[in-house]
């Protein structure tokens, strides 16, 4: 017997799991503007080359603009919206003038988000090299993750310092 | 245009139900997704069931990490409507050893092999070639399958498998054959694939002496070869080139002349007779030859001088 079942795709967004009867072949890049109301998302080239339509599938990023949705069937999507704006990355982006027109800074930002923990002025070269940039020249870019990398660093250190002032007061 | 697209998903399901009744599986798992105005994909369970459709269904177009198939669907460049889903199909991602061969799934990713430990210590060409493609985005998703299927003269890995002389096994629905790599491409763009079969995995045997492999482009990332060429420092040495004839080419003249002992001038100009690149929009005849020719001078002075140095250290 033949199992036909409704073309629905289920997948999580941003932690949210979201349905979508949109075709299984229509490009996530076009499901999450279009479908799902996700703006953030940009579309630069349309063919891989510029990476402003990079979003994390399973964690990875991947461009959108080449994913069918069905290859997001019971995946996890990470886009921009997830980082709601306060980001230490996003802030690094504001401060060091990491973004101009800013249709490349979505991309940028959730490829710099899967380098590791303190990526070296080269791994962050080589993780953003499928990301391009019209404007700014990149050294701002690679200074704002650079710096913001930093402060991730910083924080859990401080985080730690206020935990033990804490607990001498309570002793 | 959400309204155009959920018009178009209202004929769809139309469509689909008046097929469900035609449709013949094999497999009752099978899962068939429907198109956008004329696209139909076709969604297996398993690689059986994917041979099966491609037997019953086909002409299919088979969908790997589309990194090759969504831009040209992106541009308007291909006509096919009818697709073949393999991305689910986990059991073509396997990288493993099977007895002393490296067996790498159809479906590996340039991740998967960049991080793979086995790859890394058998074919650590296959590694150099995996980190300039693309970008990271493109290296989660591309996969070696997809670059030998797509075929183009410049594709990146085509050097190292023809160096390592890789056997290509393909599956159909009866039959599953090994197909050594100097063998696999018949013209431009051409190979023995069936209309019914599947690249499902490469298998590799251990190689003797030092890997190297250099792509010469635009830029470092992102950029299409003008130039790529994979060497193993064996006795005799192997080596392969691409983007400077329709197929990747081993130079069997050059490496009988090295292997014998000629000099690296003799060596260049046999390559240079070996090798009838073209002008394109990426690249000159001319340069082509003359940037094959120094990666040759180039391969055989770092072996060399890696060599001297270990017999210096002994
Ligand atoms: C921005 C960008 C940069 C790139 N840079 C490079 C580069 O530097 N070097 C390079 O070599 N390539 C590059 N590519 C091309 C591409 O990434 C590779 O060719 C990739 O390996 C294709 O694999 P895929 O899984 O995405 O194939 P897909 O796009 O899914 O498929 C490609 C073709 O192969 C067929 N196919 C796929 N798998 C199988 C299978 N198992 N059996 C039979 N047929 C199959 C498909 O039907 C299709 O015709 C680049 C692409 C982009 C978009
Ligand atoms: S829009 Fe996807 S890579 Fe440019
Ligand atoms: S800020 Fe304009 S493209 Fe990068």
């Amino acid at each position: 017997m033949l199992f036909v079942r409704s073309p629905r795709v289920i997948f999580s967004l941003n932690g949210k799991r979201t349905r979508t009867n949109a075709h299984p072949m229509k490009r996530l890049l076009d499901v999450l503007r279009e479908d799902c109301g996700l703006t953030g998302t940009k579309e630069g080239c349309g063919e891989g080359e510029c990476g402003a339509c990079t979003v994390l599938l399973n964690g990875a990023p991947v461009n959108s603009c080449l994913v069918p949705l069905v290859h997001a069937a019971g995946s996890r999507v990470t886009t921009i919206e997830a980082l709601g704006g306060r980001h230490r990355l996003q802030r690094a982006f504001v401060e060091h003038g990491g973004a101009q027109c800013g249709i490349c800074t979505p991309g940028m930002i959730m490829a710099a988000i899967a380098l590791g923990p303190r990526p070296s002025i080269e791994g962050i070269r080589a993780g953003l090299a499928g990301n391009l940039c019209r404007c700014t020249g990149y050294s701002s870019i690679y200074r704002s993750i650079a710096d913001a990398s930093r402060r991730a660093l910083v924080r859990p250190a401080q985080k730690h310092a206020a935990f033990e002032r804490r607990a001498r007061r309570a002793r | 245009m959400l309204g155009s697209i959920s018009n178009r998903q209202a004929t769809w399901f139309v469509h689909k139900f008046r097929r469900a009744d035609l449709l013949r599986s094999a497999d009752e798992e099978t899962l068939m997704l429907g198109s956008i105005s004329n696209r139909q994909l076709f969604q297996p369970r398993s690689l059986t069931d994917a041979l099966s459709m491609l037997r019953d269904e086909g002409p299919l177009v088979p969908m790997a990490g589309c990194t090759d198939l969504y831009v040209a669907l992106n541009f308007g460049t291909l006509d096919d409507t009818r697709f073949l889903n393999l991305w689910p199909l986990d059991s073509l991602r396997r990288i493993e050893m099977r007895g002393d061969v490296l067996s790498i799934g159809a479906l590996a990713t340039y991740t998967d092999m960049r991080r793979s430990p086995l790859v890394q210590k058998i074919l650590p060409m296959l590694v150099a070639a995996a980190r300039e493609i693309g970008g990271v985005q493109v290296q989660n998703r591309g996969t070696l399958g997809g670059n030998v299927a797509n075929g183009s003269p410049a594709g990146d890995t085509l050097p190292v498998l023809a160096a390592a002389d890789v056997v290509v096994v393909l599956r159909s629905a009866a039959d599953m054959r090994r197909v050594p790599f100097s063998e696999y491409y018949t013209g431009y763009r051409r190979s023995v694939l069936g209309p019914g079969e599947l690249i499902v995995a490469f298998e590799f045997r251990k190689l003797h002496g030092r890997q190297w492999f250099r792509k010469v482009g635009t830029r470092a990332a992102q950029a299409i070869s003008k130039v790529v060429m994979a060497a193993v420092a064996g006795d005799p040495p192997r080596i392969a080139v691409g983007s400077v004839a329709p197929t990747v080419v081993r130079l069997p003249s050059t490496e009988a002349a090295l292997g014998r002992g000629a000099s690296i001038d003799e060596a260049r100009q046999i390559l240079l007779e070996e090798i009838a690149p073209i002008d394109d929009a990426r690249s000159t005849a001319e340069y082509r030859q003359r940037v094959a020719a120094n990666l040759l001078a180039r391969f055989w002075n770092d072996s060399f001088i890696t060599k001297s140095r270990r017999t210096r250290n002994l």
